[in-house]
């Protein structure tokens, strides 16, 4: 049934915007049918396939550093107190650049291979990360840092053992975020300059005017950033099932 | 031996986590003081070992204060002098259970009840987890998580995880005091027969619940606060309730904790 609605929802957009093509008589480097994209889509599957495989390559490895990045400051500023004003500039900025800003640079510094789109992608994760899992670090309920006071438990296990877990829902919202974000720091990467990957074919076919293939990389992008949103979110909901839901609809 | 519903249950365990001899326990010149109010000033009490000593007192006095000092939580005055009666130091021989229940969330039932052990990176000792179980009445709720347990059975798992220390002394902070009636009276037994020898320190709002459980029951008051005179009812713990003569002194009791409250009151008046 979850899945059904969202599918419906698809369908209906699909149908949208085949009827404004036929209405409307869209030129089809302007707007092309649905089932146009579709076609090519199909016919180019192998050259999409390996672009994806670059872009999905960049998040993931984007995804990965970030969150190691994120998770040692959290902690870093969490233990050491004169940490935090080093740190929190640094995080702060790291947010407030903006990244499309940054791209030119990193491009320039890592070349155009896969390098700078990752940390492009690390920098958007960082941050996110970082934020959510420091603030859990710090809300660990204190009757259970008593509990385990009394119960003899040095600051190594009472991290391991209290903190930690206790900071897993917060750290998941921030991986949620991340994972939702991670892809715009792979393409924005791949558009400023790069020989691989969806946002470049995206580009590669925009100046080519075959805009039916540039929708089928958008389309493919799109997939793969919704999947690995879900993988993530499947996996974080599997580690932290012990956490009760309160649905505020109800 | 058989418990009150006629099944037999292990007696060993008792004695395996029986402290012996008891400790006792004695406070000199507390000190404590918050924003420049001293809270305690030269508070000094001795809770004899093996015995069940019940606090009662307005809320606000410093109950749970004095219990979180003893238990080694929060700042301390270096003037006040916490130690067994034979004046050892009571480091890992204090065990603690407070209002909350505590459990962690994320660990099922009987890893909540050796959470000392994974704390402490020992191995458990999976058979005595099993039998407090058994004697707290969970023996089927094992692998279940906290959020499958009801209050009451939320607060026995804390109680197996403060008997598993196998401490000499356990100090409670209204442990009973967020369930029921009834859970609280079938708490209430449970918890004198498995504490029975053990030096007891109980912070309790409830004046029949002191009456049941305490051999001694003091009534905190004043600011800096003071503990006074104690009360031994007679008889064996826990007590009937319906008890005429502990009805008497459950007045009496009452008078005494009025007259703690209005004193509270009116200090805080003169502030």
């Amino acid at each position: 049934m979850s899945i059904l609605r969202p599918l419906i929802v698809f369908a209906g957009l699909l149908v949208l915007w085949q009827a404004v093509v036929s209405i409307f008589d869209v030129a089809p480097f302007i707007l092309p049918a649905p089932l146009d994209v579709l076609t090519t889509a199909i016919a180019r599957a192998d050259v999409l396939a390996g672009h994806a495989r670059i872009t999905i390559l960049e998040i993931i490895l984007g995804l990965v550093f970030g969150t190691a990045f994120g998770v040692l400051s959290a902690l870093t500023m969490a233990y050491f107190r004169p940490a935090r004003s080093w740190i929190l500039p640094v995080l702060v900025v790291s947010q407030a650049v903006p990244v499309f800003a940054l791209a030119p640079i990193l491009v320039l510094w890592f070349g155009y291979g896969m390098a700078p789109k990752v940390v492009m992608a690390t920098l958007i994760i960082y941050f996110p990360v970082t934020a959510a899992f420091y603030d859990g670090l710090r809300r660990t309920e204190t009757g259970w840092l008593d509990l385990a006071q009394t119960l003899g438990a040095s600051k190594w296990a009472m991290l391991r053992q209290i903190r930690l877990p206790a900071a897993m829902p917060a750290f998941a919202s921030g991986l949620r975020v991340a994972a939702a974000v991670a892809p715009i720091g792979a393409v924005v990467g791949e558009w400023v300059g790069s020989s691989a990957g969806l946002g470049y074919y995206m580009l590669l076919m925009n100046g080519r005017v075959q805009t039916d293939a540039m929708f089928a990389a958008l389309f493919v992008l799109a997939l793969v950033a919704t999947a690995i949103y879900f993988a993530i979110d499947a996996l974080l909901r599997h580690a932290i099932s012990w956490q009760p839901e309160s649905d505020p609809a109800q | 031996m058989t418990r009150d519903d006629g099944t037999q249950y292990d007696d060993r365990v008792g004695e395996q986590c029986h402290p012996k001899p008891a400790v006792g326990l004695r406070v000199v010149n507390a000190r404590l003081a918050f924003s420049g109010t001293p809270l305690f000033e030269n508070l000094s009490a001795e809770f004899a070992g093996g015995q069940w000593t019940c606090i009662l007192g307005p809320s606000g006095v410093g109950k749970s204060t004095l219990l979180r000092m003893i238990a080694g939580l929060g700042q301390t005055d270096p003037a006040t002098d916490i130690a067994a009666s034979d004046g050892s130091a009571l480091d890992q021989r204090i065990a603690w259970m407070a209002q909350q229940d505590l459990l962690l969330p994320w660990l099922s039932v009987s890893q909540n009840v050796a959470l000392g052990n994974k704390l402490r990176g020992e191995t458990t000792d999976r058979a005595r987890v099993a039998s407090l179980l058994f004697d707290v009445g969970l023996n089927e709720r094992h692998e279940a998580l906290p959020a499958a347990l009801s209050g009451g059975q939320r607060q026995r798992v804390a109680l197996a995880r403060t008997l598993m220390e196998g401490r000499p002394v356990v100090l409670m902070d209204e442990p009973f005091s967020a369930v029921d009636a009834i859970t609280r009276a079938r708490l209430q037994e449970l918890a004198a027969r498995l504490l029975r020898g053990r030096t007891v320190l109980h912070v309790t709002h409830d004046p029949l619940e002191a009456l049941r459980l305490g051999h001694r029951i003091h009534v905190m008051a004043g600011r800096p606060a003071q503990l006074g005179t104690v009360i031994e009812p007679p008889g064996e713990t826990p007590r009937d309730p319906t008890d005429p003569a502990l009805r008497e002194l459950h007045g009496t009791l009452l008078a005494q904790l009025g007259e703690a409250a209005a004193d509270e009151t009116s200090n805080g008046a003169e502030q």
